[in-house]
């Protein structure tokens, strides 16, 4: 068995953004694409949490999708324990969809309106047949409840009957049910209150060390994704421009980029910091820049960063893709 | 039982008690859907059972012994000596089997056609829409009448009167079904991009599965108020080719049958004969409508 | 209330009537906010912060209307004017900056036709010294290339510099207090800290108060002077920023606190607070928090604990009762 649950290699996606045939022969224009994924890899260890962090544009909930099978990769592949996710092939995806699950954002609209609770996190197990019986799948229902913090009564109320944080809970039971082993969390927790965040992050945490679940945790905000990651990469226009172990990235962040984002956290301890190198907005991905994309915000930049294409360099825990790290500037 | 409370307790129940147009509305439908289910309860003749005419009781007026047999009828009666009362509860009892008739098939083609028009996209989408389109820009009427044309040519002769009101169904059903395949595709668009779909997609669940069993009952409020809206619609379409002598046959005359009929004696002075059906139609068209807008007004939450 | 109050609202009340019974929204709320002073307001969905912001304005949504209370703008009460003279105020004296930076500008005019407008209603200057102004504006606010870029539509512009528009023109008519609703929660993080620090420089150069309505404690601890932390309609603790965010008193705040991951932290687990706030048709007797405070005691369940003095603060909680004589933590 290797220690490599999941692996992401050269993962592309490009969107069609032209627009409609008439109008583009009308107004002259060409065809556009957006590249929102651009040549990414990274590895997720069993076990582990892997977190992915991007501003808006930065392509971490595509290549979440990508992952769990909803949207087909341009280029690349994703490879699950040892086998390749190909999502043309339905009997390849059927063996491989029952060991992965997902948590999405909006805990109103991830659950049906129109359906009973115990539907809900039913589904699943009637999905993959792991549940023999409409008695064993009560009891499942109501087991799977219990681990993420509610009771059996709650099985057969209606999703407008919650909160958003029992939501999430429910949306959690639903994709535990099929017992995966791997499950993306795209800003499971983003839509909630801070003090509902922390009863679902600490819950999220406990189910992990209890069912040793690897996690795919993708979130936008750098201290939450401080408190859950084991390894972290820090996305930027579609491309991973840094990797690290959770603690390195915080102590010593090497990429411009993530050092930016640090220092753009508001700031709890009052220590006084400033935001005085936050610059810029950004750009377009329809057309971004050339070279390394975020040169045109980077307070390090030299004559090589607007003309080339930076290659991942190695660093302490990970790698980083800039020059003025491969060449030793920061 | 706890259904029933839950029901109760409803906002839109909540709603409905607080407005009189509606329950007025809703009341008078009741009433005449009541009174069409039971008529052979409620009056003394079928007047399309030759045998229990009397035509020594034609043009008795309303409310006024006839001259002849001494009898009295409410509404009057017409040539044949049917009671008016009764015509028009028989012929509503026509003109509502055939209006839910024509709204049942309509919602069934078009929030199916809607729902896969959706869902699936592309070049599927744009053939059923493109359809949906043309149909639009003829008037409904024009639609039925072309398809009442149709199946005449292809109906033997003997054969006519039985089929007519099935052609009459599936006349007013197709040139309906446009408006429910519009709103359901639209409500499909919105609720495709819903997590919750995605969560069934991710799990491997079939296209059918999710069109059916997640996405259709999410999108049935608004099939309800078009449903409603579209009963009137379709009874008035029905009475309009029933006028035109197209529809229901006179053998089994439906309100627009009996308007057509009575429009005869109009100028003569026997004014009942067309009145009264007239009415009779009036209310139940604006009743439905009026019930179909109040629905829609609540169930709207931007209204809210 | 002392001489340099600029704003102050009394015991503010804000009710909904629905079918189930009247639903009190807003619930005794009392606070200053000083001239110069940022004051953050901060508190979960649904503690009525937002609320309190719409009120002040005097635009809360019928049905719901002020109940009780005053609210006092300097010394002119505005609680209970006419829809026309509020609109003298919003804009003149009183202005607003929202989350979705589109609400506030009309897609249909040019930057420079709303900022001229807005300029000329509120100060007596040409056209063209109102442009020069309108300029000026932009440029404080961040805007590269600001003459050139005043004739863009809104639309023409991104997120963050929709905001920086925004802010112009909120303080194009000079207005003493600004009241800004979660200004920041729709931009990345990035952006964020940009427009949080044009907001408190350009308030701060020109001494205009801020009323900043936030769930994000980070961006209070950045920028507030004084806190307001709401609670199920009700104030729990209001104080120096500094105080309120290393030293909570109130229970609530304390929970709220721990429960925010931070940058610097090293604990596995966070604070949790049980539950979630009541919702406002269910908000139990006594203190609104007891069913979810770990130091509840008799008391809290029985009688309504209204904000008291303490030290620097005032905090709604029995453990600082003076004659009770509870410890503080």
């Amino acid at each position: 068995m290797s220690d490599v649950l999941v692996e992401v290699k050269n993962l592309t996606r490009v969107f069609d953004v032209s627009v409609p045939w008439l109008n583009r022969v009308l107004e002259r224009q060409e065809r556009q694409f957006l590249r929102a994924v651009d040549d990414v890899s990274f590895q997720i260890r069993r076990g582990e949490t892997f977190a992915l962090v991007g501003e808006s544009g930065s392509g971490k909930s595509t290549i979440a999708k990508m992952i769990v099978g909803l949207l087909p990769a341009s280029g690349g592949e994703i490879v699950f324990d040892g086998e390749r996710l190909d999502t043309s092939s339905s009997a390849a995806m059927t063996r491989l969809r029952s060991r992965f699950q997902m948590i999405f954002q909006s805990p109103f609209a991830s659950l049906n309106p129109r359906w009973r609770v115990r539907d809900i996190i039913a589904e699943p197990m009637h999905a993959f047949a792991t549940v023999d019986g409409r008695r064993a799948t009560e009891r499942r229902v109501d087991e799977l409840l219990e681990l993420v913090g509610l009771g059996a009564a709650d099985a057969a109320k209606f999703p407008h009957e919650f909160s958003g944080g029992q939501r999430q809970r429910i949306a959690i039971a639903r994709a535990l049910s099929s017992n995966p082993e791997f499950i993306v969390c795209d800003e499971p927790t983003s839509a909630l209150d801070v003090s509902v965040q922390a009863q679902i992050l600490n819950l999220m945490r406990d189910l992990q060390d209890e069912l040793g679940l690897t996690y795919l945790f993708i979130s936008h905000d750098l201290s939450v994704v401080r408190h859950m990651a084991n390894r972290i990469g820090v996305l930027y226009l579609g491309a991973l421009v840094e990797t690290a172990e959770g603690k390195a990235l915080f102590d010593a962040p090497r990429h411009p980029y993530t050092r930016m984002l640090l220092e753009a956290v508001p700031d709890l301890e009052m220590s006084g910091k400033t935001h005085s190198h936050v610059k810029g907005e950004i750009p377009n991905p329809i057309s971004p820049p050339p070279g390394c994309t975020f040169h045109p915000r980077c307070p390090y930049r030299f004559e090589r960063c607007p003309n080339e294409v930076p290659k991942p360099v190695p660093t302490d825990t990970g790698e980083a893709k800039c020059f003025a790290v491969e060449e030793g500037r920061i | 039982m706890a259904s029933l409370a839950r029901a109760l307790d409803s906002d839109l129940a909540y709603k409905f008690r607080r407005s009189p147009v509606a329950m007025v509305a809703a009341f008078i439908v009741a009433v005449l859907i009541g009174g069409a289910v039971f008529a052979p309860f409620i009056t003394t003749q079928n007047p399309f059972d030759p045998a229990q005419l009397n035509l020594m009781n034609g043009f008795t007026e309303p409310l006024t012994p006839n001259q002849f047999t001494g009898e009295s009828f409410i509404l009057g009666t017409d040539d044949q000596g049917r009671d008016v009362y009764a015509t028009i509860l028989y012929g509503m009892r026509i003109s509502l089997f055939v209006g839910f008739s024509a709204v049942i098939f309509a919602m069934v083609l078009g929030v199916t056609l809607g729902l896969v028009s959706g869902y699936v996209g592309g070049r599927t989408d744009t053939v059923i829409m493109r359809i949906a389109d043309i149909q639009l820009t003829f008037p409904a009427i024009l639609v039925a009448l072309l398809i009442f044309g149709i199946a005449k040519g292809i109906t033997p002769p003997d054969r006519r009167d039985e089929v007519a009101i099935w052609v009459l169904i599936l006349a007013i059903g197709l040139s309906e079904w446009v408006q429910f395949a519009r709103v359901v595709r639209g409500a499909t668009l919105v609720e495709k991009g819903k997590e919750y779909v995605q969560a069934a997609r991710l799990i491997g669940r079939s296209s059918v599965a999710i069109m059916v069993r997640h996405i259709l009952p999410n999108t049935l409020g608004p099939v309800l108020v078009i449903a409603t809206i579209s009963l009137a619609l379709a009874i008035i379409a029905e009475a309009t080719l029933s006028f035109l002598g197209v529809g229901a046959p006179p053998t089994q005359p439906s309100l627009g049958t009996l308007i057509r009929i009575g429009q005869e004696f109009l100028f003569s002075g026997e004014w009942w004969i067309l009145f009264f059906p007239a009415i009779a139609l009036l209310a139940l068209a604006l009743s439905v409508n009026l019930l179909g807008d109040w629905l829609r007004d609540a169930l709207n939450p931007k209204l809210r | 209330m002392t001489d340099d109050s600029l704003l102050s609202v009394r015991d503010l009340v804000v009710q909904f009537p629905t079918r189930h019974g009247v639903l009190t929204a807003l619930d005794g709320i009392s606070f200053d906010i000083m001239r110069g002073e940022v004051l953050g307001v901060v508190g979960e969905s649904g503690a009525g912060k937002s609320m309190t912001g719409s009120a002040i304005i005097g635009l809360i949504e019928p049905p719901g209307r002020i109940a009780g209370g005053e609210i006092w703008l300097g010394d002119r009460r505005i609680d209970n004017l006419s829809m026309e003279a509020m609109r003298d105020i919003r804009g003149k004296r009183i202005a607003m900056v929202f989350q979705d930076p589109l609400t506030s500008l009309n897609p249909l005019f040019t930057i420079a036709d709303q900022l001229v407008e807005t300029i000329q209603t509120h100060l007596r200057v040409s056209a063209r010294e109102a442009r020069e102004r309108a300029i000026g504006l932009l440029d404080d606010v961040g805007i590269p290339a600001a003459a050139r870029r005043i004739d863009d539509y809104p639309h023409q512009f991104s997120g963050g510099m929709r905001q920086r528009v925004v802010i112009a023109l909120a303080l194009a008519g000079e207005p003493e207090l600004v009241i800004a609703d979660e200004p920041t929660t729709a931009l990345d993080v990035s952006v964020q800290a940009q427009i949080i620090d044009v907001l408190k420089r350009l308030c701060a150069e020109r001494g205009t108060s801020v009323m900043l309505i936030t769930h994000d404690m980070g961006v209070i601890a950045e920028t507030a002077d004084r806190v307001a932390v709401l609670y199920a309609g009700r104030l729990a603790e209001i104080g120096p920023v500094r105080d309120v965010i290393k030293h909570a008193l109130h229970p609530y705040t304390h929970g709220l606190m721990g429960s925010i991951p931070t940058l610097a932290q090293e604990e596995d687990r966070l604070i949790q607070i049980p539950g979630a706030m009541p919702r406002l048709t269910d908000i139990p007797p006594g203190c609104p928090f007891n069913p979810r405070c770990p130091r509840v005691f008799d008391r809290c369940h029985v009688e309504r604990p209204d904000p008291m003095p303490h030290g620097t603060r005032r905090v709604a909680c029995w453990l600082y009762d003076e004659p009770q004589g509870e410890a503080a933590p």
